[in-house]
């Protein structure tokens, strides 16, 4: 599975991006997405931003779960208080043969829909959003201004290594 | 100054131009939840208002501006507390205010405790009805206030503004784009039980009872 999150701002303007690909079931952390796809995906994720405007005001809950899907694509999203996006957008490696489906299909990298994965994505998000929580906590942090500490960005990762 | 500013590396990937403090830490190692005793003191809290205040004093015309210099002020630490108290809430209540009334209790419970170590003491809405878009927290003697005497010819300033400004930042952040003003309310006479008390005027911008009157429908 290869993963692309990016931190949406208040006024749809992006303030962090990382993709990563997953570590679990023996995966290098590295994602597999083509080149074409990489420009994509932030298309992608924009066009979600929509669906998560009319979700946003249904649920109260920060988590909003997977709200998007774009072939095979999914878009999973976290609401923060103050109005700012996570959007991980979470695409399964096309599985060669039908041979190991039934193996993997409860596993973290190969169902997006699974209860396991939303739960993995949920401890990713709470962890980032912990995060994000001390980056605006900087004195000097307005709001919409880009999280560029490689601190942070580092902690992202982390993350993304220990759940996805 | 060996602060990591989050806008001082020259790119996302370069640690180049970027200082660490001394001993390693930065903002991110630091914990997010206090214990509940953590209070700050309130003399160096009041030394350090009266001179925001002074600040804001300089080079204004009219009170009208000084309380809008506090009021702007105060707004950035609404944005950040709006975060930050609902990470502490515990997970199962952790939900985004979608009403005004569920804003307003966040607001009089949550952001009063954690400021104030106490809630607000009243929440009340406009019986006027050409004014629904109109809420008032009220407040019998705010802490900000307590050692500052408005002289008489400056009676209109309520350097409560402050606070009003955090409350803005907090209704601004959760989507509810609302004007917040501080009035102080209290009876001049001998005897008034609380001289000092401050109402808050939160007055919503129409779209937020409109979208307020959709969601209520669906």
């Amino acid at each position: 599975m290869s993963y692309y999150f990016a931190i949406i701002g208040t006024q749809d303007n992006p303030l962090f991006e990382y993709d990563f690909g997953t570590s679990k079931q023996g995966g290098d952390g590295q994602p597999r997405f083509s080149e074409q796809a990489r420009h994509l995906n932030q298309f992608v994720l924009h066009s979600s931003l929509d669906i998560v405007e009319e979700v946003q005001w249904t649920n109260g809950q920060l988590n909003l779960k997977v709200i998007d899907k774009f072939f095979t694509n999914y878009i999973s999203c976290f609401m923060t208080g103050g109005n700012v996006k996570f959007l991980l957008l979470h695409q399964p490696t096309a599985t060669a043969g039908g041979a190991n489906t039934t193996r993997n299909s409860t596993s973290v990298g190969a169902n997006p829909t699974s209860p396991q994965t939303e739960e993995a994505i949920k401890n990713f998000f709470t962890e980032v959003y912990d995060n994000y929580v001390k980056a605006i906590m900087s004195p000097f942090y307005k709001v919409n201004m880009e999280v560029r500490s490689p601190v942070f960005r580092q902690r992202v990762a982390a993350a993304g290594r220990k759940y996805l | 100054m060996a602060h990591l500013g989050p806008g001082k590396a020259a790119s996302s990937k370069e640690q180049a131009g970027l200082r660490y403090p001394s001993n390693g830490k930065t903002i991110y190692h630091r914990p997010l939840n206090r214990t509940k005793t953590a209070e700050l003191s309130q003399s160096s809290f009041a030394y350090l208002f009266s001179e925001m205040v002074s600040y804001a004093q300089r080079r204004v015309t009219g009170i009208q501006e000084l309380e809008k210099r506090l009021n702007l002020q105060g707004h950035p630490i609404g944005l950040k507390l709006l975060d930050l108290l609902l990470t502490r809430e515990p997970p199962r209540s952790q939900t985004r205010p979608l009403t005004i009334i569920a804003l307003l209790h966040f607001i009089k419970i949550n952001l009063w405790t954690h400021l104030f170590g106490r809630q607000a003491d009243r929440l009340e809405k406009s019986s006027n009805p050409d004014t629904p878009d109109e809420y008032m927290i009220v407040d019998n003697e705010p802490l900000v206030n307590a050692y500052i005497s408005v002289p008489r010819e400056m009676s209109q300033l309520n350097c409560a503004a402050f606070v009003a400004g955090i409350i803005e930042g907090v209704c601004d952040g959760a989507m509810f784009p609302a004007r917040v003003t501080a009035h102080s309310v209290g009876g001049k006479e001998e005897g008034e039980m609380w001289p000092g008390k401050t109402v808050f005027l939160v007055k919503f911008q129409p779209e937020v009872l409109e979208r307020e009157a959709l969601i209520g429908k669906g």
